[in-house]
Order: C-alpha cells, then sequence, then structure tokens
C-alpha cells in the first residue's frame, strides 16, 4: 500500500492511465510507426558494419532500443562482445 | 532439442481476461526464475504491450518478424522490472492475411530457443488468428467466465484444440487448464452466477485457477504493470500466483482468494470518499 492510498487521497493510477494513453496514440495516429522501424533498421545496419570494422561480432549482438516519454524520446544502442579475440587483426 | 512449454491463453469468446491473464501468468513464471517470452497474436488490436508495461519502446512486430523484416531479437522488448521476461508484440496491421502457418511456425521454433516458456495470447474468434495462435501449443489455458455464452465457447475451442493443433493431427492430445476468470464471490453465494464445479463439469478439463473480480486488475492496466507485479497481495494476484505453481506441477488445492478487510481497512473504511 502507498502513502497516499494509507492517508485515504484518490487513488491515482488512472491518471497514469490517461497520460500513458495521449502518449501512445499520438504516437500511432501520426503513423510514426513504421518510419520509426525504417530508422531502426538503418541505423542498425551502419553502426553494425561500423563496429564490424573493428571487432567481430555477431549481427544480432546489437541491439537498438527506443524508448519515447512523450516529448523526448531516447535511442538505447547494446552490443555484445565476444569474450575472446575480439579485435581484427590489422 | 529444447525443453521449452508453448501455452496458448485462448477463450474464443472476447473479453473475457485472456491478456490480462497471459500478463500475469508470464510475469509470474518469469519471477520464478524462467526465461519467458510473452507473443502478442492479436494481429490489428495489440493491446499486451500496454498491459504489460511496454508500449513505448515497441518498434518491430510479429509481422515485421514474419515477413522477414526484422529479426526476433530485434522484435522482442524486454520487461522493464524483471530482465528475464520478453514481449514479442503483435502489429497493428489491418491485413488478417499477414500472419502465415510456416511463418508462425518458424517464429516458435526460434523462440523454444532462447526461452523456457512462450506463452501465446491468442485473439477473441475461432478464425485464422486464434487457430494460428494455438496451432504450435504444447498446452492450452482456457479462460472462461462464469457465464453461459463464455463456457459455451470455451467448448468450441475445445474442439478445435483437438483437432486443428499440430500435436492433434499427430495424435496426441493437447493438455488443457480451465482458468475461470472474473468470479464474483457475492454473486456465487446468492446463486446467480454459475458455480465453479458447473463450469468445471461442463467442461471436464481440470481447473487450474479461479480469478475473483478484483479492482486491482484494472488498477495494474492502469499503470501498466502485470497484476502480478503490481500488487502481490491482491486476490487476483494471489490467485494467478497459485495457478503458475500449479502449471508448474505443484499440488496445491484451488482456493478463491477473497478480498480480506485487515484492520487498517476496517479502521480507515469510515474516513474514505
Ligand atoms: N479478474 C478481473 N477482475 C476485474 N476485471 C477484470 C478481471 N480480468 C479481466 N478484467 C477486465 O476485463 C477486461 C477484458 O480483459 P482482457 O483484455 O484481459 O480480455 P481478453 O480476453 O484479452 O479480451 P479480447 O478478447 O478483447 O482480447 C479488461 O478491462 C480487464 O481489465
Ligand atoms: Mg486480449
Amino acid at each position: 500500500m502507498n502513502i497516499m492510498a494509507f492517508f485515504g487521497r484518490r487513488d491515482d493510477s488512472a491518471s497514469v492511465a490517461k497520460n500513458r494513453l495521449k502518449i501512445l496514440l499520438e504516437h500511432e495516429r501520426g503513423g510514426n510507426s513504421s518510419s520509426d522501424a525504417k530508422l531502426i533498421s538503418s541505423l542498425r545496419e551502419d553502426i553494425l558494419a561500423v563496429v564490424a570494422r573493428h571487432i567481430n561480432i555477431d549481427p544480432d549482438a546489437v541491439h537498438l532500443e527506443m524508448d519515447r516519454t512523450g516529448d523526448t524520446t531516447t535511442l538505447g544502442i547494446d552490443i555484445e562482445l565476444p569474450d575472446t579475440d575480439i579485435r581484427k587483426s590489422a | 532439442m529444447s525443453n521449452a512449454t508453448v501455452i496458448v491463453v485462448t477463450s474464443g469468446k472476447g473479453g473475457v481476461g485472456k491478456t490480462t491473464s497471459t500478463a500475469a501468468i508470464a510475469s509470474a513464471l518469469a519471477k520464478q526464475g524462467y526465461k519467458v517470452c510473452a507473443v502478442d497474436f492479436d494481429v490489428g488490436l495489440r493491446n499486451l504491450d500496454l498491459i504489460m508495461g511496454a508500449e513505448r519502446r515497441v518498434v518491430f512486430d510479429l509481422v515485421n518478424v514474419v515477413r522477414g523484416e526484422a529479426s526476433i531479437k530485434q522484435a522482442l522488448v524486454r520487461d522493464k522490472k524483471l530482465d528475464n521476461l520478453y514481449l514479442l508484440p503483435a502489429s497493428q496491421t489491418r491485413d488478417k492475411d499477414a500472419l502465415t502457418d510456416e511463418g508462425v511456425a518458424s517464429v516458435i521454433n526460434e523462440l523454444r530457443m532462447y526461452f523456457d516458456w512462450i506463452v501465446c495470447d491468442s485473439p477473441a474468434g475461432i478464425e485464422r488468428g486464434a487457430t494460428l495462435a494455438m496451432r504450435y501449443a504444447d498446452e492450452a489455458i482456457i479462460v472462461s467466465n462464469p457465464e453461459v455464452s463464455s463456457v459455451r465457447d470455451c467448448d468450441r475451442i475445445i474442439g478445435l484444440l483437438d483437432s486443428k493443433t499440430v500435436v492433434a493431427e499427430d495424435g496426441g492430445r493437447m493438455p488443457k487448464h480451465l482458468l475461470i476468470t472474473r468470479y464474483d464471490v457475492e454473486r456465487a453465494k446468492l446463486g446467480d452466477m454459475l458455480a465453479v464445479d458447473d463450469v468445471v463439469d461442463i467442461l471436464s478439463v481440470p481447473l487450474i485457477g479461479v480469478v475473483p473480480e478484483s479492482r486491482d486488475v484494472l488498477k495494474a492496466s492502469n499503470v501498466g504493470l502485470p497484476v502480478t507485479l503490481s500488487d502481490e497481495a491482491s486476490p487476483a494476484a494471489k490467485a494467478y500466483i497459485e495457478a503458475t505453481q500449479r502449471l508448474l506441477g505443484e499440488d496445491i488445492p484451488v482456493t478463491i482468494p477473497s478480498e480480506k478487510k485487515g484492520l487498517l481497512g476496517k479502521l480507515f473504511r469510515g474516513r474514505a470518499a
């Protein structure tokens, strides 16, 4: 039980729901979803190409994650490196 | 061969609690330490992402993967709280034929290599989407409300599970579990709702749990947390956690958790509103 509920204040999960929906629907109505997918795909290919010039990596080891919060969108890039022999010999 | 188990959560009738149950059970399994993937098969009406609170991070979806536009690993969205829980979202396309049998087969096969449990949220109905969601399952959770039309639709679904799935085509029998949801203890007492025993009797599927009607389900969906993660003490969460233990093979009697007013609840009741 959180402290708000304890003191008998209105439990505000409904307004959390409202905000989540506003952000999501704005995004979906604008038809942004498929352009996100294209952007992520091409970014991923470029990142993979750059990293692969220096390190031997599995194409699946590059993971991009987008997080939309309304006014800002963040892009997380996660690259898993192999344990051994990572550097390519010159 | 992998040891993965593919479960379909299905019902025939819409709105009985499939998506709620998929999220709750997938998270309860993940909490036990298993690697779990929840797959949304409700193409065109994706909602599992919202219920699991992952909607802001969806980029690719099941249809992208089936069409070869993204790899499974790119499409999987990791849960915010549990790092062994993933979601494979459905797409929002209106194209009814977006999913193909071969496409779904290869997705499920690949998921089997990465996960211990794959929990598939079926769309309502008995059309292609619902039959594809169950097609490659090893076990089924049949969700019913204690209400005549829901029970009847479950009966149709049982017929499909026993004819249209790979397990059935290979001459096997799909193991099934009955999950009764939105059970209203008060109304059952008054006798204006089907009793649990009646439903079990009619469908003759072993009972895996009874989830009471609970306000906590709506609250959990508001904030985007499966009810088993948002409030473990809630009667609905308890029911899902127990159902999950039974799914894992534990032999525990089915109870119907209820809202018991604790001392605080009683004390503060007069001050509310
Ligand atoms: N135990 C419960 N107590 C109260 N409300 C519930 C319970 N289970 C589900 N609900 C509510 O019922 C509604 C339908 O639930 P849900 O979306 O999980 O059903 P569904 O079977 O997936 O629907 P669909 O067939 O449209 O996919 C939701 O508003 C949900 O919050
Ligand atoms: Mg649903």
